[in-house]
């Protein structure tokens, strides 16, 4: 999604959560709560992970060998930070990733290094420290598998996984 | 001794064995790539640029003198053969090129025979299997040349069930004997075995012998690992376990299969764990609010000591063999490169000033090399350079090779090469210290992260 669309969507449903009772969520990839949403078939319910996953993005990309956050990072995390106190019930495990281009303990302290860089942007905005873990995976969790840039920019990531509501982390 | 010559040709020879006719000398760390070879006084073939003519040597199949001897006999010759030939400094000649046969282990060698298909180097040996059920193997090596066996022969008895390790012991020795260097044939490597797509890989550790037999896993793959190291007695693994769902160093007793998390501070990772030459210490990586650093901590009480105290990432740290010294990765210049610093912490010096990021460094066994990853300009490459970094030798190259590990005798290096792209998968590779003989271990299993662990006693 880009970020215009995603901006569109956020735009949408921020008018559509108004009329929703928030704290229902209905588990992950659950869908449709919000009701006859219109074009795009079912809707996540706002307060869901769904929704955060898809509507809010729950994640920010890197760029080569660094972990600052770029202008379009930042929006996403704005919009997770405003999400994330909108549903303090909420806790969430940020995971940072590299791409195959590096050795393995470097990329894991890279990707420690992006996941920390959400979390210190996230708690700048307002998210309790306490609801915030981070976690390396490095290289070793691509989402993307070709060996171009084209699948490399998508594996540096880092990922805010949310953590349901009586779940332990 | 004639050596001399060629000595004073060469820093950093290490000059073998003179008392024989037959003596082949590796030159470690030389620059290019040289091997002498001694066939009889004072003939000496030097050979540069990498490229080596190895020593034909003849090893018929050994003698069987109980019933049922037969299959070991077989099988033993075919790993002593397969582990000379592995090193690139031994050719063996086919048996349809034999004139002779041995028939009995203690009748006189027609070394005229052996000298006729130009066996410089001939194995002969003999199986039986003891009334205990033992076996017995004996062996000798002979010069061809000079027609005579080369000692007294060795002889060895073990359960018939580590028939492969007395294969590897008398390669060993023979490897030893002619060349000069420390046996290495008789070890194993622990590994990472991996399985399944690229964006869902299952991780099992593994052990198996350098050669790649008798494969055994540690782990049961429900857990993401990586980076085991073998203790320096080979009784004891560290690694890196994502149990917890964070990473964590993990101490693992491969006798007793029992397995305790050695790190689980709240809040932190910890990785890259090796042991200190003693066994005694863990030196790795914890990072903590996005900083990496490199602790020690004392295995038996536990007590953790801070070595480095830096914004950047420092890791990947390796023990000289005296334990005075430790080299490691840092990118506290901007991009990642090599250090060494007192084992105790302390001011650190830069080794690696080449083109390109340099990492995962590890000491030698001999104390005078470090061997990395490079990266540079797109190409990953596994190298050595001498402490100071000086000297600095690429013995790789591909789209991605990474984590170099010693032999025990410090003369042969294994790493991790992957492939490119979607169906992109790890295998293990050796080669040479002087850059020569790339070979891929020969296992069923995507593999990666190797840690070669010590000579077997």
């Amino acid at each position: 999604m880009s970020t215009l669309t995603r901006i569109l969507a956020l735009a949408a449903f921020s008018l559509l959560a108004a009329c929703t009772s928030p704290g229902g969520f209905s588990g992950y990839g659950g869908a449709g709560g919000a009701g006859g949403a219109g074009a795009t078939g079912g809707m996540p319910a706002p307060g869901t992970v769904a929704y955060f996953n898809e509507m809010v993005g729950d994640r920010v990309h890197f760029a080569v060998d660094e972990s600052a956050l770029s202008e379009e990072a930042k929006s996403i995390l704005i919009a997770q930070a405003r999400w994330l106190n909108d549903n303090p019930e909420f806790n969430a495990i940020i995971e940072g990733h590299a791409d195959e281009q590096g050795t393995r303990e470097y990329n894991l302290a890279l990707g420690d290094r992006r996941a920390n860089a959400v979390r210190d942007f996230l708690i700048a905005q307002g998210v309790a420290p306490h609801r915030l873990r981070t976690v390396s995976y490095g290289k070793e969790r691509p989402i993307a598998i070709c060996s171009e840039e084209a699948c490399y920019a998508q594996n540096r990531r880092a990922v805010t996984v949310l953590i349901a509501p009586g779940a332990t982390s | 001794m004639n050596a001399t010559a060629a000595m004073g040709a060469m820093k950093l020879a290490f000059l073998l064995v003179r008392s024989a006719p037959l003596a082949l000398s590796l030159l470690a760390a030389a620059v290019p790539a040289a091997l002498a070879q001694e066939a009889r006084g004072p003939l000496r073939i030097e050979i540069t640029e990498g490229v080596i003519e190895p020593l034909p040597f003849a090893a018929p199949v050994f003698v069987s003198e109980t019933p049922g001897a037969e299959t070991y006999a077989r099988d033993i010759t075919r790993v002593v053969v397969d582990d000379l030939t592995s090193t690139g400094l031994f050719r063996p000649i086919p048996e349809s090129a034999f004139i002779s046969r041995i028939t009995s282990f203690d009748s006189p060698v027609q070394y005229a025979d052996w000298k006729a298909i130009n066996a410089q180097a001939l194995i002969t040996g003999s199986v039986a299997i003891a009334g205990d059920g033992r076996l017995v193997i004996r062996f000798r090596l002979h010069d061809v040349f000079a027609e005579a066996p080369l000692g007294e022969g060795l002889q060895f008895v073990a359960p018939p069930a580590i028939w492969r390790r007395i294969a590897h012991k008398v390669a060993d020795a023979v490897y030893s004997r002619i060349t000069g260097e420390a046996p290495y044939f008789d070890s194993r490597v622990v590994f990472v075995a991996e399985s399944g797509p690229k964006d869902a890989r299952i991780k099992r550790l593994a052990v198996m012998d350098q050669d790649g037999a008798n494969l055994e896993f540690l782990t049961d793959g429900s857990a993401l690992v990586i980076a085991p190291r073998f203790s320096p007695d080979g009784s004891r693994v560290l690694y890196t376990s994502y149990q917890t769902g964070f990473p964590q160093i993990y101490l693992l007793d491969l006798a007793t299969g029992q397995r305790r998390a050695l790190s689980n501070q709240p809040g932190t990772i910890t990785f890259a764990p090796r042991f200190s030459p003693d066994g005694r210490t863990v030196v790795y990586s914890m990072s903590s609010g996005g900083n990496t650093d490199i602790y020690a901590m004392d295995i038996a009480t536990g007590t953790i000591r801070r070595l480095t105290e830096t914004p950047s990432i420092e890791t990947a740290p390796s023990f000289s063999p005296d334990g005075r010294s430790i080299v490691f990765e840092s990118d506290r210049s901007g991009t990642q490169q090599i250090y060494i610093m007192p084992a105790a912490g302390g001011e650190a010096r830069r080794i690696s000033f080449g083109k390109g990021r340099y990492g995962t460094p590890v000491w030698s066994p001999r104390g005078d090399l470090i061997a990395f990853t490079k990266q540079n300009e797109g190409r990953f490459h596994i190298g050595v350079m001498r402490t100071d970094g000086s000297e600095e030798r690429l013995l790789t190259a591909s789209f991605l090779d990474e984590g170099p590990t010693w032999s025990p005798n410090g003369r042969v290096i294994m790493f991790t090469r992957q492939t490119r792209g979607a169906a992109g998968a790890p295998a293990l590779y050796t080669v040479d210290i002087t850059g020569r003989n790339l070979r891929r271990v020969p296992i069923d299993t995507a593999a990666s992260d190797p840690s070669w662990g010590p000579l077997r006693p």
